[in-house]
């Protein structure tokens, strides 16, 4: 897969950033304001297919990417099942998803308890799945090329 | 008791996702996380069944109830779901031993055994959840892995298999989340209990939403004018997945759901008991008709699956018929336990006959019965285990096939449906004609041609078809009555008495 154009990478260079930071601001005020882990977690992997589609990848490099990314996309799961069944164990009345963390001042970054946790977790985890959906269709669409 | 039901979810769930991140790192890991994590759930049932009655319900969350309002996801188990479960979790154990060894050939050997956790946890959560909404959630995910493991060989006839499966289930899910929609929008709330008390609300909208999930979870359960994915689906699957999708799956997400949502969720009405019993005594004819011309192995198999199907929703069908016309509750329970006891026999030897299948092809390389023969001298286990079940399936005497279809056939007398019975008794000797046909092929044919590459079958898969057929013989013992109010007298109970499951679970 060729790059694009030298005036689409500059741009693209300055933007990325910009789109990835929005991303991580949706996910980490998911509890406060409209959005959350699903809407920020695209958010982010549109910077990734961005840089994808603008500076174009070597396929072997790519296919790296994706191991990488299934790991971190399994390890994120597993973190959201552990945080949810340590409610089991430490709720002290056996409540799978309890909030059992301070849920402290309403309107503050850290407040709600579990639910900024399941948020970052879930922004990690749709970020890598929508990447690899994406890197598994390039790494497709060139092997079928070749 | 009640602590302990998310871990029908967690455990399959979240060692799925172990096996994802280690299996690469520690052979043969995945194989013994899914079969501890099989003996786990499958200790746990039995402790559910043995140690507790009625029904539990436990809060997801911790939510308390607004006056008699539910707010937390409800999981709920009774004792039809705790009869799933069994079936589940055994079925499950025995197919992922006999997988150990059928999957080397596999490139892709470690993610077989994540899905294959991911459809348990999918299944598990379909019949403990109380809310219809969470249905669909684990409907999804179960279905999801299944159309993945459908085409696990991608090979060209298992990819087209796999994409047939795909739109005909996406068109069910369709079907399922309109009437989702269509019941929220209707009584404001998504747990079956509260929706059963709110209900009666208008005639013509209940009947519309029962066609959405009668044809939704009908396709999925592959009742007869839905059943054309089947029979490609689950003869191109590798052999472990069929014996699980024929075996397991299609009572999960289809035939289950279907008695909760018409016995627990809406009021029984006779036009919809009707539609069941007509439709069941179709997929019984039809099945075992097209399963007579089959010469593909595992085609003919599950061409049958539609066909016993088809007598599990009559047995049930004639019961939800007695209890709508304020028939005999006997034998309404009667009927309906034919039709539950059936569905468990039926998963153990159409489990079993698609293990052999598998094993057959394990061995020779090919499934067609025109090419097999002769196989009763060379492997004398999978010929002997599935003589046992086609006997269990055509319903010859000391076998559990049997006692089932006896008690359905006897309750469809008893409640004068003549022709029903008659139905039965004639799809039973084509079933017959068609598994001696598969006897005759498979193991006792000269061989037109010496195999090649013929490989013996290792110890597991030797050893899960013999513990199935164990199981062929010793179910027929649930008809004796201590045995029988231990494990299926509760699903029957949960059945007929259809009022108390909202006041049972909302209190």
């Amino acid at each position: 897969m060729k790059g694009m154009t030298i005036i689409v990478k500059k741009v693209t260079q300055f933007i990325a950033p910009i789109i990835f930071i929005f991303g991580l601001y949706i996910v980490f005020y998911g509890h406060l304001s409209p959005g959350g882990g699903f809407a920020g977690g695209v958010i982010m992997a549109s910077s990734f297919i961005l840089q994808i589609l603008a500076n174009g990848e070597i396929l072997d490099k790519l296919r790296q990417e994706e191991s990488g990314l299934e790991f971190l996309e399994s390890g994120a799961i597993l973190g959201f099942i552990i945080i949810a069944a340590l409610g089991l164990i430490l709720s002290g009345s056996f409540v799978f998803f309890s909030n059992f963390l301070h849920n402290g001042v309403i309107g503050r970054l850290l407040s709600a308890g579990i639910i900024p946790i399941e948020n970052i977790i879930v922004g990690t985890e749709v970020c890598a799945a929508i990447t690899t959906i994406f890197i598994a269709l390039v790494v497709y669409k060139d092997e079928v090329a070749l | 008791m009640n602590a302990l039901i998310p871990l029908y979810v967690i455990v399959p769930l979240a060692s799925a996702f172990i096996m994802a991140i280690l299996g690469r790192l520690i052979k043969n890991f995945g194989k013994a996380v899914l079969i501890l994590e099989l003996l786990f759930l499958t200790c746990l049932t039995f402790s559910f069944i043995l140690n507790s009655q009625g029904t539990l319900v436990y809060k997801v969350g911790g939510f308390p109830d607004t006056g008699d309002i539910p707010i937390a996801i409800y999981m709920v188990i009774d004792g039809l779901s705790k009869l799933l479960l069994l079936i589940i979790s055994v079925v499950g154990l025995l197919t992922a031993l006999f997988s150990s060894s059928y999957t080397r050939e596999y490139t892709a050997e470690r993610k077989f055994y994540v899905l294959f956790s991911l459809m348990i946890a999918g299944m598990n959560g379909i019949v403990i959840s109380g809310d219809i909404f969470n249905i669909y959630v684990f409907l999804e995910i179960a279905a999801i892995s299944s159309y993945i493991l459908v085409a696990f060989g991608v090979e060209k006839h298992q990819l087209e298999a796999s994409f047939k499966y795909q739109v005909l289930g996406c068109l069910a899910s369709l079907m399922i989340l309109l009437a989702i929609g269509f019941i929220y929008w209707g009584t404001g709330t998504l747990n079956i209990a509260d929706i059963s008390r709110q209900l009666p609300y208008s005639a013509h909208f209940v009947k519309f939403v029962s066609i959405l999930f009668l044809v939704g979870f009908g396709l999925k359960a592959a009742i007869f004018p839905f059943h054309s994915w089947l029979p490609d689906a689950h003869s191109s699957a590798p052999s472990p997945i069929s014996a699980m999708l024929s075996g397991v799956l299609i009572k999960a997400i289809g035939i289950y759901v279907l008695f909760r949502i018409f016995f627990s969720m809406f009021a029984l009405s006779y036009q919809m008991s009707v539609t069941f019993t007509v439709l069941g005594t179709l997929s019984m004819v039809i099945g075992g008709l097209m399963a007579i011309g089959q010469w593909d192995f595992k085609r003919l198999l599950a061409f049958h699956s539609i066909s016993q199907m088809g007598y599990v929703i009559v047995g049930v069908g004639i019961g939800m018929i007695l209890l709508t016309t304020g028939g005999s509750k006997t034998i309404a329970a009667f009927s309906i336990f034919g039709g539950l006891f059936h569905m468990v026999n039926h998963s153990v030897f159409k489990g079993l006959l698609f293990l052999n299948a598998g094993s057959v092809e394990y061995a020779t390389g090919t499934r067609d019965l025109r090419k097999l023969g002769g196989l009763a001298e060379k492997m004398p286990i999978t010929a002997s285990t599935s003589m046992v079940a086609s006997f269990a399936i055509s319903g010859i005497p000391p076998f559990n096939g049997f006692f089932s279809k006896l008690i359905i056939i006897v309750a469809a007398v008893s409640a004068q449906y003549y022709w029903v019975a008659l139905f039965a008794v004639i799809v039973s000797i084509i079933t017959i004609s068609s598994f001696m046909k598969v006897q005759k092929y498979v193991f006792f044919n000269t061989p037109k041609r010496s195999y090649k590459n013929f490989r013996a079958i290792p110890l597991p898969m030797k050893f899960s078809m013999i513990i199935m057929a164990l199981l062929c013989l010793l179910l027929s013992m649930l008809v004796l009555s201590p045995i029988r109010d231990i494990f299926i007298t509760p699903a029957v109970d949960a059945l007929i008495n259809t009022l108390q499951y909202s006041a049972a679970v909302i209190g």
